[in-house]
């Protein structure tokens, strides 16, 4: 074998290096996310272990349902009925996307791309505020708009 | 076998440098269509497909032509054709690769593209596509390297790569009529809709795709010991020159329906791409230039003092390539669309950034080639076959 | 879907369907004519009907601006090509789009004939200036087109540009419900549809 030292050697740093960010953070304190649930209800469509375990494969089934099969309401395990809408019925009750959604979602670093096309709460009162925004202010102030929105 | 390609001439590793370049340049391009969108390019509501697909087609074809020297090697035991199969293989791995490459380019949502075998749709022919050409690939890659490892260990290739060989000829085929059927059943657009697209991909194809290996041939004989015999470049010549003629005449019977028979629909897109329609004409010099090409093309071809002679006949592969690229690329897929549906008519160019990806993407094709044909080369040198 | 182009023709200035259509599904406004985004919007007579034009035309057709909208094909090629099922027919006859599903690939939009897709092709979100935000946007990337207020046929409801018309002059219907008022307005009306010989079926009428 040629050049073990050097070899081992890199071996080493390597193992370092990419295990820095276990060195980094031992012995502190894990971060934990808090996703803020809503206050003045206490049920979601289903049960809170479900939903925290499962909650993708609801919305893919109701994505499914609501698009390609004309089904718009949601009948859950207690036999109540929902109408299917994230934008209009999740987010209802979970009022801050930021607060909510993402809190989890960063922390796993998960990236749905949900709010792409869907509205979320935060955005959907951002627009508003624009809007009557534009409504006070001149023509000009209205037509640099575009851009600005995000 | 792989490390033939690594290990080089100051040339080699010069040029591969080059195309890394290239890549990098593409792929920066790349990222910014990635993050901004389509909208970089050129294309627009009315001329919904532009340079990304109009190369996709083109290299369809130049993979497809591999079977021109695979057919008579394999089934007319035309043997002066043994040392350029494997080029011609090699030649469609490249191409096949770059083709894909141009589908995802050209994607809206990449990330998504997987939706395709996620949810089969048998009656799409683009489900078709994707069968074929990733067959092609498989396929090809499979009787390549077998064939190119049995010469390295001076053996001959296994007994079971011979039904691939053999599957591998209609499957070239294939590839090229469905391509040509993404096009030629749609309603409404009548540049397209018409039963001899199949046809006249394929002479496209077969004579377009064997200029390529021509003039990659005479590039390898002047780097290299390699040489696959006057004989063969002959033959080869022979065909691009049968090729192209049918091509012509394929082409010369679409003017004849379009303008004889005076429908509009069908007379639009040619007098858009020929003379230019209701004052938009940016496709016409491209048009006559192939033109232009393709009749001096026919004067080298043609007489065998000029087609045998390999410098005339290498100019006459240069324009056969530029002429059918033009022809088959951008006339045939601009020109599709345009008038659009609502007899509007809005130009297309590309863009630098959508030059830069497609730049790109072949340069990516070229690495893949050259590392491909450097192996191939190095065996054959090694073993003494050349 | 029935037309009638001759209140139309009556009230040249209104745009109130394609306002209210723009509206309700956060439809951009695009300056740039390459990336423009129309769901519903107006055509000259001879583009709209490039093979019934004709330069004898009644005068009064000539350059008059019909409505043109996603015919909803009873046989669509859109759907026939698309690669992923992101298009498809409704049982109901509603030429759907799964914008969940869209890999963007122009497909359908090179197979209709009327002009009725669009891509994407800049995020859409900075031209919408006036959103809804009971209606999702769409992002880059994928193709959309009229889906017929599905969401509100599926809750009884016209569709918006329907019931956006203060004439009256957009009436929809059952075509499959041989006794439904837009049967007895085709049976009692001379009635147009675009490129009929192309076989797709649209399912717009038009009264000129």
């Amino acid at each position: 074998m040629y050049d073990t030292g050097k070899i081992l050697a890199f071996i080493g740093a390597f193992v370092v290096f990419v295990s820095t960010p276990f060195w980094s953070n031992f012995g502190k304190a894990a971060f934990e996310p808090h996703p803020k649930l809503p206050t003045q209800y206490k049920e979601c469509v289903e049960s809170k272990e479900f939903m925290r375990a499962d909650h993708m494969k609801l919305l893919r089934l109701w994505r499914y349902d609501v698009v390609r099969k004309e089904q718009r309401i949601y009948v859950n395990s207690k036999g109540e009925t929902y109408p299917i809408s994230l934008q209009n019925e999740c987010m209802r009750c979970h009022t801050s996307k930021k607060e909510f959604c993402d809190q989890c979602h960063n922390y796993v670093a998960a990236h749905p791309y949900c709010w792409n096309c869907h509205i979320s709460p935060e955005e959907r009162k951002g627009w508003a505020s624009k809007e009557s925004l534009k409504k006070v202010s001149t023509e000009e102030a209205s037509s640099e708009l575009p851009a600005s929105h995000h | 076998m792989l490390e033939k390609a690594l290990v080089g001439s100051k040339k080699y590793y010069l040029w591969l440098g080059f195309l890394g370049v290239l890549i990098l340049v593409g792929f920066c391009c790349y990222i910014k269509q990635f993050f901004f969108g389509l909208g970089i390019t050129g294309m627009s509501r009315s001329v919904s497909w532009g340079f990304y697909v109009a190369q996709f087609t083109y290299l369809v074809g130049i993979a497809a032509s591999a079977v021109m020297v695979v057919l008579p090697y394999y089934l007319h035991n035309y043997k002066e054709f043994g040392k350029m199969t494997i080029l011609g293989e090699f030649l469609a791995i490249a191409a096949v690769t770059m083709c894909i490459l141009f589908i995802l380019v050209d994607l809206g949502q990449v990330h998504r593209v997987m939706n395709v075998l996620l949810h089969p749709t048998p009656h799409s022919v683009m489900f078709y596509d994707m069968i074929v050409l990733s067959g092609y690939l498989m396929i090809n890659i499979i009787c390549g390297w077998s064939a190119l490892h049995a010469e390295y260990k001076g053996s001959k290739p296994p007994a079971w790569v011979k039904p691939f060989v053999y599957l591998s000829i209609p499957w070239a085929f294939s590839i090229h009529t469905v391509t040509a059927f993404l096009y030629s059943g749609m309603p409404g657009r009548d540049f397209w809709l018409t039963a001899i697209m199949a046809p006249r991909f394929l002479a496209s194809a077969f004579c377009a795709g064997p200029s390529l290996l021509l003039l990659l041939t005479f590039i390898l004989k002047g780097f290299t010991r390699f040489d696959p015999g006057d004989k063969a470049i002959k033959t080869l010549a022979k065909i691009i020159t049968y090729a192209f003629l049918a091509n012509i005449f394929f082409f010369l019977c679409e003017v004849f329906t379009a303008l004889y028979s005076h429908i509009p629909a069908h007379r639009y897109p040619l007098e858009y791409l020929f003379v230019g329609l209701h004052g938009h004409g940016k496709l016409v010099p491209w048009i006559w230039t192939s033109w232009i090409c393709a009749a001096v093309a026919v004067v080298l071809l043609v007489p065998p003092k000029t087609r045998n002679n390999f410098g005339t006949l290498a100019v006459a592969c240069i324009l056969v390539i530029l002429s059918t690229w033009i022809d088959k690329g951008m006339g045939l897929i601009v020109g599709g669309f345009v008038p659009d549906p609502l007899d509007h008519v809005m130009e297309y160019m590309p863009t630098l950034p959508e030059i830069g990806i497609t730049i790109g993407v072949y340069a990516i094709g070229f690495l893949i080639l050259s590392l491909l044909y450097k192996i191939a080369i190095t065996v054959k040198e090694q073993r003494g076959l050349i | 879907m029935v037309i009638d182009t001759r209140i139309c023709r009556q009230h040249p200035e209104c745009n109130k369907c394609i306002e209210a259509c723009d509206h309700e599904h956060n439809v951009p406004h695009i300056p740039d004519k390459k990336h423009e985004i129309k769901w519903i919007w107006k055509e000259e007579f001879e583009n709209a009907f490039p093979d019934t034009a004709q330069e004898y035309s009644i005068e009064h057709l000539k350059g008059t601006e019909f409505l043109v909208l996603c015919n909803h094909c009873e046989n669509p090629p859109c759907v026939r090509v698309c690669p992923t099922q992101a298009t498809f027919k409704r049982p109901d006859g509603i030429v759907m789009m799964d914008m969940h599903r869209c890999i963007g690939c122009r497909f359908c939009m090179a197979a209709c004939p009327f002009g009725a897709r669009n891509f994407n092709w800049i995020n859409p979100r900075a031209y919408i200036k006036d959103p809804n935000p009971e209606y999702p946007t769409r992002m880059r990337g994928v193709v959309e087109k009229c889906i017929f207020c599905n969401e509100r046929i599926d809750q009884g409801k016209l569709p918006v540009c329907a019931e956006a018309c203060p004439y009256g002059a957009i009436v929809v219907g059952d075509l499959a419900d041989p006794n439904s008022k837009i049967n007895q307005i085709l049976r009692e009306n001379f009635t147009i549809r675009r490129k009929t010989h192309l076989g797709t079926g649209p399912s717009v009428f038009y009264i000129v």
